[in-house]
């Protein structure tokens, strides 16, 4: 019973971190049809800021608050650079791009600081927590996990319902023609919007780096465990994305811990396979109702 | 005063538009007709900056817009109201009108054209916090007017404003459309398949055959003209 509850508050852990990222994905895809695969290296890059700063003796906050700003100058770049000239080409090129950039990304920080696995700080302790007289595995760090991921969706949830900027970018989402011709300056939204995931994906990195291998390729497989959550939560929702990143975290942590840890990969494979042959559009898409 | 000059489209090697001038002048609605076809949305499409024309120009009171795109367009008072509405179906109906005057700054008179948006179109004061999906064909028309002037337009470009409603709607958006330009400044350019009744609100119509202005006169001298009708608008 205790294990049940453990593998459930790791679940619930792991889980906020793939709603990170799967948040990133969906920003993207849902303004841009473009399923960004170098989310996950691109949040590598920049908790890789992270550590050349922390080797520079700057302190763990600043340099977290850092990461999170290239991270989000970086998605802004990458739209402006990679992906804009693209618009009008055919749906794939794009695509290929992003698979590009992860590759790149991964090979310039491998050669500067190193293929090996290293290790990155914890912002608060790692050891589980005492409840009564038993501890539980579920550190600080757990707990600031689950705050900073809440933090940042309450953020990006308010920022769409309750401003200006948000309805234009649910406008440019959802009818990009229809907002220009409101005036909505779709160019610029879709910048702010890869800036937002790049941000969204920047502190799932930061926040994920201190328990996996930290190396240049530690965010490929939480980038699958992502894309799974967005499939589940539906790809063009963020709350959806939520609810799928701690389906998925839940489910991965108990194959994790009854299976066999090694079962973790299979597992979201097999998710991904059931989701996408009984409810292909995702738990909370509207794609379906929007197309009929 | 919008004037279309010499304006000429192809999308690859189909010609859309072959040499199309006209002017629309305030205070009246111009009806554009034709058959499905004939090159009316492209028409409208370049006007409001979503389309590049090959050749021509369009101007607003002696300003070119012809390489602007939409978005800088609509802020020089052109504004479009596209076929199929283009309502926003995941926004409320507050949302999709606020949408059309986000780029004004000043939002003392935006607070203001949304009442007035309501007063025109009760339906929507009562539907303001629902989701543009749930609205009748007769509503999202409403709403697509009612987003376009929330810009405060100089200039209304209407595309095919009848299609899907009843006909007593139908009658009831173009009497709406009348009210709205006459006596006011406001130029409003009408593209309809359903010419009879675009030309009972219309001053001025041009009748648009395979991307080429056929005729254009004043709307009854259109209206009485027997072959004309006949050969090109159907009724």
């Amino acid at each position: 019973m205790t294990q049940f509850f453990d593998l459930t508050l790791n679940g619930i852990s792991a889980g906020m971190i793939y709603a990170a990222v799967a948040l990133g994905l969906v920003l993207i895809w849902r303004a841009t049809r473009i399923v960004n695969f170098a989310q996950g290296s691109m949040a590598m890059f920049t908790t890789y800021m992270a550590v050349a700063l922390l080797d520079r003796k700057v302190g763990y906050w600043l340099a977290f608050v850092c990461a999170l700003l290239i991270g989000l100058v970086m998605g802004a770049l990458v739209e402006v650079v990679l992906i804009k000239p693209l618009q009008g080409k055919p749906e794939l090129n794009p695509v290929i791009v992003t698979l590009g950039l992860l590759i790149l990304l991964e090979g310039v920080i491998g050669s500067i600081f190193g293929v090996q696995n290293r290790g990155f700080p914890a912002a608060f302790s790692q050891s589980g927590l005492t409840v009564g007289s038993t501890q539980i595995s579920f550190s600080h760090f757990d707990v600031f996990i689950l705050v900073a991921v809440l933090v940042l969706m309450l953020a990006i949830l308010v920022l769409f319902r309750g401003t200006n900027v948000g309805l234009r970018m649910r406008a440019a989402a959802f009818a990009p023609e229809s907002a220009r011709l409101a005036g909505v300056r779709v160019n610029r939204v879709l910048v702010l919007g890869w800036a937002l995931a790049a941000l969204a994906g920047s502190l799932a990195g930061l926040l994920v780096a201190p328990t996996a291998a930290f190396s240049p390729n530690y965010m490929d497989l939480i980038l699958v465990y992502a894309f799974t959550a967005a499939v589940v939560g539906g790809l063009d929702s963020p709350l959806g994305g939520l609810i799928g990143g701690l389906l998925t975290g839940l489910a991965l942590s108990y194959v994790g811990g009854y299976l066999g840890s090694s079962l973790e990969p299979l597992g979201a494979a097999a998710i991904l396979i059931v989701v996408l042959m009984i409810r292909p559009e995702g738990i909370f898409s509207r794609t379906a109702a929007r197309r009929v | 005063m919008l004037e279309v000059e010499n304006l000429s489209v192809s999308y690859g090697a189909v010609r859309a538009l072959d040499g199309v001038s006209f002017t629309a002048s305030p205070g009246r609605i111009t009806a554009v007709l034709g058959a499905n076809g004939a090159g009316k949305t492209t028409l409208l499409r370049t006007i409001s900056g979503l389309v590049r024309p090959q050749h021509g120009r369009v101007r607003l009171d002696q300003k070119d817009l012809t390489l602007l795109a939409a978005e800088d367009v609509v802020r020089t008072g052109v504004a479009h109201v596209p076929e199929g509405r283009g309502v926003i179906d995941e926004l409320t109906v507050e949302d999709n009108l606020r949408l059309g005057s986000l780029w004004r700054r000043d939002r003392a008179d935006n607070r203001l054209a949304l009442d007035e948006v309501y007063e025109l179109f009760p339906p929507l004061a009562e539907r303001r916090r629902r989701a543009g999906s749930t609205l009748s064909g007769g509503e999202r028309q409403m709403l697509a007017i009612g987003r376009a002037l929330m810009s405060r337009p100089r200039v209304l470009l209407l595309d095919e404003p009848s299609l899907g409603l009843a006909p007593r709607i139908t009658a009831q958006i173009m009497a709406m459309l009348g009210e709205l330009t006459h006596g006011s400044e406001l130029t409003v350019v009408l593209v309809e398949q359903n010419a009879r009744s675009a030309l009972s609100v219309a001053g001025w119509a041009v009748v648009v055959h395979l991307g080429r202005i056929v005729v254009q006169d004043h709307s009854e001298v259109i209206g009485s003209d027997e072959g004309l009708r006949h050969h090109y608008l159907g009724f």
